[in-house]
């Protein structure tokens, strides 16, 4: 048996010499195959007497598995390298740049009268809208606006016809909401509006949004929270001083003008603010009476507030942007930057 | 209106400073625009008076001047202007002075002469804007040796106040002057004005024709006037100050009587006027020459003043040329009138004018004002200019004058519109210093008398706000509205506006806002037949026509992108769009696409082919897909007069059109000078948010079974009717269809495409048999074959 061993050693010797699996496979069939090495001094354990048979057949059993577990070992090592090369020739650059569509974007007022609309459609309000091209009547008459009325000329209004107009503000809307619905009536509402004054802080055709809040019992106070609260929500800070003004609007009395501390120099003054520490936001006030009596509403039985303002006004303040008609020249250099 | 901060002090002795009034005013609803001084900064000037001029011995422009400047020796100064003469008052800046710009003044020599400082004129001091012809020579009464400065209250400023619409009532001093004493609570001081009694006895005959647009006209003859006194200092700086200009001695003092007390005048040249003034409404074809010189054809609904001869002026406007005060007058008829809001609103504006008379009578004028008006300008013009006056003439339409509005306030209501309690004395006491008369009802109830200044206050309302203003709304509560926490229905059916963005933003484009009214010819080019609304007033031709399309915008955009080295422009648009006349007219909220360059972003992976029809196509279809009912749409070969007439579909939901996609027309596209091809949709909104409420079945325990079917048809046949009949063959069974080839070239027939096809049956309750499938398959290639010709391809 002593050939035996010689044979293991020989063995294991091409084993771990094989250098990939085939190799590892014509050794395991030249020793193990049926017509292996060690198979043949298995079949020649016949031969041998009925007592030694057995301490034979355990020695040579013994080196069947040890070139059994050397293959093994052999076998996992060569997966092992395979698989490592295999990975290895698979590798990409992880750096470089995946394959996609590039992302476009939302407008920088479509974003800002989102950010608006959601603040107060968040606790209730309805979102509602209406047509651009408004009837006297629902953007003046109804609003306590007759005709020769001076607040007129401040609209510099965008006429087709006698009757028929670009609406100035997004006012008509609430007209349009109230003929149809009694209240509590809470809405904000925002949409395209157009003035005929074309230069370098105005634009011809802008972004307003308006809220009413109508319901008994709603008073100047519940307009103060309301805006206050919104305001410091808009710009996001805790700290916000925000101020009212004594103002005109021929559908709200009484009227005020919202002033905020300059958000871009903290109320120190600065060219933004005209050196004076405030920015004018919004307009707002309590609903007029005669507002109330051309659309059926009791005004002895409620009250409510309205208030608007301007999306580009606020989209500058909120993202720098230094020049109104960027807005309207849709350059993919300055739409990109809102993404 | 611009007031001085000096005339608005005399009436009013407020103990803060310009700033601080500006602020009160502010906060108050009189929004301060501007506070400005009046003189730029200078100093070291004085009044001195010229004792000696003589001729420059080297210089024949030049004079030596020994100049008594109060310090009790002469200044010798050399004076270059030709107007310069001994026995003049003038403002001398001696050596030291700095005049405005930072200028200082030094001891020099001209010409070998020595001159100690420099004689000034209006425009060195800033105070006149174009330069001065020769020195400011002062009045006699200037005091030799004072400050300059301080001679002329030169420390004054200007304060710009913007006013509302609403507060025509504070369009004076006095007007100002209440408010800030309200605010401040200090007394008002009125200038005493005393009526002027009559010298003479002329007068002159008033008719009053139209008493509802003029209740009240006063006028006085004013004889023997010295139109040619200089109007005095004070006078012309307090006009300056209030951003007026100074024309002769009459218009300066109605000037300086409408800013005093608010109340536009008029002076007519009385030896112009004919036989009697009437007021009256303009007749037809009648015209007028202007002050300003514009001669204007009359519209029959304007007021006017007009006598014997013709129309003298437009009422409350302005006057006319011929009756108008000039060098050569030397008897005026003096105006203060009364003309009605309504009367004057927008008048001005139809003869393209704005006046400060017409911007007073717009807001309104106190109609008790007129005669106290009168009077004040009679006794300034005979005080400074002379004249015998006549008596003060006046018509009066007692039934046409405005009526005392009576309001009756309850302290109850002061609580609910504001949110809190304001105590009784000082709802009194607001409301009397705003000049109303309150009779008490009881305990927190008045009967308010409204004084005939304040045109805004008629209602219960518009007491709250006097009391809010003045009160400050900065003091008033802060709460939040109370509401029903109610949760909210929302139609799971309809996509929002959100996720249709969302999702194009997602697929690349780029959201524009783009104007909606675009120039006739860009509306011409994407629909020649379209009728859209005409704006009568539009800012240029550019945007004068409401847009029927949002290509129209979207392609600018393009364009300008293009223009800027952007090669791949993936752009969409919302909003609405116009169609018909004013009178039939539809706004139809809209979204539009448009594409254009590679189909991928440029990368080192992408596919750097051009984008095609199937890519903005699947991008529609994508958006089609989002509501869930993809299979109510339709596209079918369309024609649209700004598409290419091969690449253009017409979008169907059912039945009804509802949209387009397509290659934009090379023609368009030359017309615009946009190079690449360029692909664009356009749908309505409503139909594309209209989707269906997802809908369960049980999932299906039995087998699929897929086959793949090659049908050749005809190359020009739709591929969409081949895939209606095989739905319609397939039997119920079959749940989904795939058409997974299109192809041409080798092993087909030319003019003919094969058409490759996935079927996918699944029955809900059995097993589907061969024959079943085999049925199915036959029946379609049948009936394909005998609609469309197509064979079965193998």
């Amino acid at each position: 048996m002593e050939h035996l061993s010689t044979v293991v050693a020989t063995a294991v010797e091409a084993i771990d010499a094989a250098e990939d699996i085939r190799a590892l496979e014509e050794i395991r069939v030249h020793y193990l195959g049926k017509k292996g090495e060690v198979t043949a001094l298995l079949k020649g354990l016949g031969k041998l007497p009925a007592e030694e048979r057995p301490a034979a057949g355990e020695v040579i059993n013994q080196a069947r598995q040890k070139i059994e577990a050397a293959l093994e070992a052999r076998r996992t090592v060569l997966e092992e390298r395979a698989m490592a090369e295999k990975l290895a020739a698979q590798k990409v650059d992880v750096t470089l740049p995946g394959r996609r569509e590039s992302s476009g974007g939302l407008h920088p007022i479509t974003q800002t009268l989102r950010r608006i609309e959601q603040c107060f459609a968040h606790i209730g309000y309805d979102i509602a809208e209406g047509p651009e091209i408004e009837d006297d009547y629902h953007n003046f008459e109804a609003l306590n606006i007759p005709a020769h009325h001076p607040a007129r000329a401040m609209h510099d209004t965008f006429y087709f016809d006698a009757r028929h107009v670009l609406r100035t503000h997004t006012s008509p809307v609430q007209i349009r909401t109230m003929e149809q619905q009694e209240p509590p009536v809470r809405l904000v509402c925002s949409g395209r509006v157009y003035r005929n004054d074309s230069d370098l802080t105005h634009s011809p055709m802008f972004h307003q949004v308006e809220g009413l809040f109508v319901d008994e019992n709603v008073s100047f106070a519940d307009l103060k929270g309301t805006i206050e609260a919104f305001l410091k929500a808009f710009f996001e800070r805790d700290q916000l001083d925000v101020r009212f003004r004594p103002s005109y609007f021929p559908f709200t009395e009484p009227s005020a003008e919202v002033d905020i501390q300059c958000v871009n120099c903290g109320g120190k003054g600065c060219r933004v603010c005209s050196h004076t520490g405030w920015l004018e936001v919004l307009g707002c006030g309590m609903v007029h009476p005669n507002v109330f009596a051309h659309v059926g509403i009791d005004s002895q039985r409620y009250s409510g507030f309205a208030f608007g303002m301007g999306a580009e006004r606020l989209a500058m303040l909120r993202y720098g942007v230094n020049d109104l008609r960027l807005f309207f020249d849709n350059d993919l250099r300055f739409l990109r930057q809102f993404q | 209106m611009k007031v001085s901060e000096q005339w608005l002090r005399q009436w009013v002795d407020a103990a803060q400073d310009v700033q601080a009034i500006a602020d009160q005013i502010t906060m108050a609803g009189l929004e301060v625009d501007a506070i400005e001084p009046v003189s730029a900064s200078f100093s070291g000037v004085v009044i001195a008076r010229v004792e000696e001029a003589s001729q420059h011995p080297d210089a024949d422009r030049l004079r030596v001047c020994q100049l008594d400047d109060g310090s009790g020796h002469l200044q010798q100064v050399v004076c270059g202007a030709p107007n310069v003469a001994a026995g003049q008052k003038v403002a001398l800046a001696r050596p030291g002075a700095i005049l405005p710009s930072d200028f200082a003044i030094k001891e020099a020599r001209l010409r070998g002469v020595a001159s100690h400082g420099m004689i000034c004129a209006e425009s060195e001091l800033g105070l006149a804007e174009e330069k001065s012809p020769g020195i400011w020579v002062l009045p006699d009464n200037a005091i030799v040796g004072e400050d300059l400065r301080q001679w002329l209250g030169l420390d004054d400023h200007s304060i710009d106040v913007d006013l509302t619409p609403n507060r025509g009532d504070c369009l004076s001093v006095m007007g100002l002057a209440r408010e800030l004493g309200v605010l401040n609570r200090l007394e008002v001081k009125a200038p005493e004005i005393l009526p002027v009694t009559a010298q003479i006895d002329d007068r002159f005959e008033v008719r009053l024709d139209n008493g509802e647009a003029c209740p009240r006209y006063s006028a006085r003859v004013v004889r023997d006037v010295d139109v040619s006194t200089p109007s005095p200092l004070w006078l012309t700086e307090y006009l300056r100050r209030c951003g007026l200009r100074s024309i002769d001695i009459v218009v300066d003092i109605t000037n300086y009587v409408m800013l005093e007390l608010g109340q536009p005048m008029h002076a007519f040249d009385l030896d112009q006027l004919q036989g009697h003034i009437e007021i009256r409404n303009a007749r037809a074809n009648e015209t007028l020459t202007l002050l300003d010189g514009q001669d204007v054809e009359l519209q029959e609904d304007t007021l006017l003043i007009a006598d014997g001869h013709g129309p003298l002026a437009i009422a409350g406007v302005m006057g006319g040329e011929r009756s108008g005060v000039n060098a050569d007058t030397r008897h005026v008829l003096l105006e203060s009138a009364f003309f009605a809001p309504i009367a004057v609103a927008g008048k001005a504006r139809q003869y393209g004018l704005h006046t400060d008379a017409s911007h007073r009578f717009e807001r309104g004028v106190d109609s008790t004002l007129q005669v106290r008006a009168l009077e004040r300008a009679t006794g300034l013009l005979i005080e400074l200019a002379g004249g015998r006056p006549g008596p003060v003439i006046e018509k009066t339409d007692q039934q046409a004058l405005p009526e005392v509005c009576q309001i009756t306030l309850s302290a109850e209501r002061v609580s609910r519109i504001l949110g809190m309690t304001l105590e009784d004395g000082e709802i009194s006491d607001i409301l009397s210093r705003l000049g109303m008369t309150l009779t008490p009802q009881g305990q927190g109830h008045w009967d308010v008398s409204v004084p005939a200044w304040r045109f805004d206050i008629r209602l219960e309302e518009d007491l709250v706000e006097e009391l809010a203003r003045i009160h400050g709304y900065n003091r008033l509560p802060v709460r939040y509205p109370q509401a029903e926490l109610s949760p909210q229905r929302e139609d799971d059916t309809k996509v929002s506006l959100d996720v249709i963005r969302e999702h194009l933003v997602a697929g690349g484009y780029q959201e524009a806002i783009t104007y909606s009214f675009v120039s006739d010819e860009i509306q011409k080019a994407f629909a020649p037949d379209a009728v859209t609304p005409t704006l009568a007033n539009p800012i240029s031709s550019d945007m004068s026509v409401m847009r029927s399309s949002l290509w129209a915008g979207l392609s600018r955009a393009l364009l300008h992108n293009l223009n800027r080295q952007q090669q791949r422009v993936r752009l969409f648009e919302t909003g609405l769009v116009f169609s018909g006349d004013i009178d039939t007219l539809t706004q139809v909220p809209m979204l539009g696409g448009m594409i254009c360059g590679t189909r991928d972003p440029e990368g080192w992976a992408s596919r750097r082919e051009s984008v095609d029809f199937f890519d903005i196509k699947g991008d529609v279809e994508h958006l089609l897909a989002l509501g869930g009912a993809e299979n109510e749409w339709r596209f079918e070969p369309g024609e649209h007069v700004a598409l290419h007439p091969g690449q253009c579909a017409r979008i169907l939901r059912g039945d009804r059109g509802v949209g387009w996609v397509g290659a934009l027309h090379p023609a368009v596209r030359e017309r615009f000078g946009i190079k690449p091809d360029v692909y664009v949709f356009e749908l309505e909104l409503s139909a594309l948010q209209q989707g269906r409420l997802a809908a369960f079945t049980p999932l299906s325990r039995y087998p699929e079974v897929r086959r793949d079917l090659a049908l050749l048809v005809d190359e020009q046949l739709p591929v969409q009717s081949l895939l209606d009949a095989v739905h319609e063959q397939a039997g119920e069974a079959l749940t989904d269809l795939r058409l997974f080839d299109v192809y041409q070239g080798a092993g087909v027939e030319e003019g003919r495409k094969s058409v490759a096809l996935g079927l996918t049956w699944q029955h809900h309750s059995r097993t589907l048999t061969d024959l079943e499938i085999h049925q199915a398959i036959d029946n379609i290639v049948a009936v394909s074959s005998e609609r469309f010709g197509a064979l079965l391809r193998n």
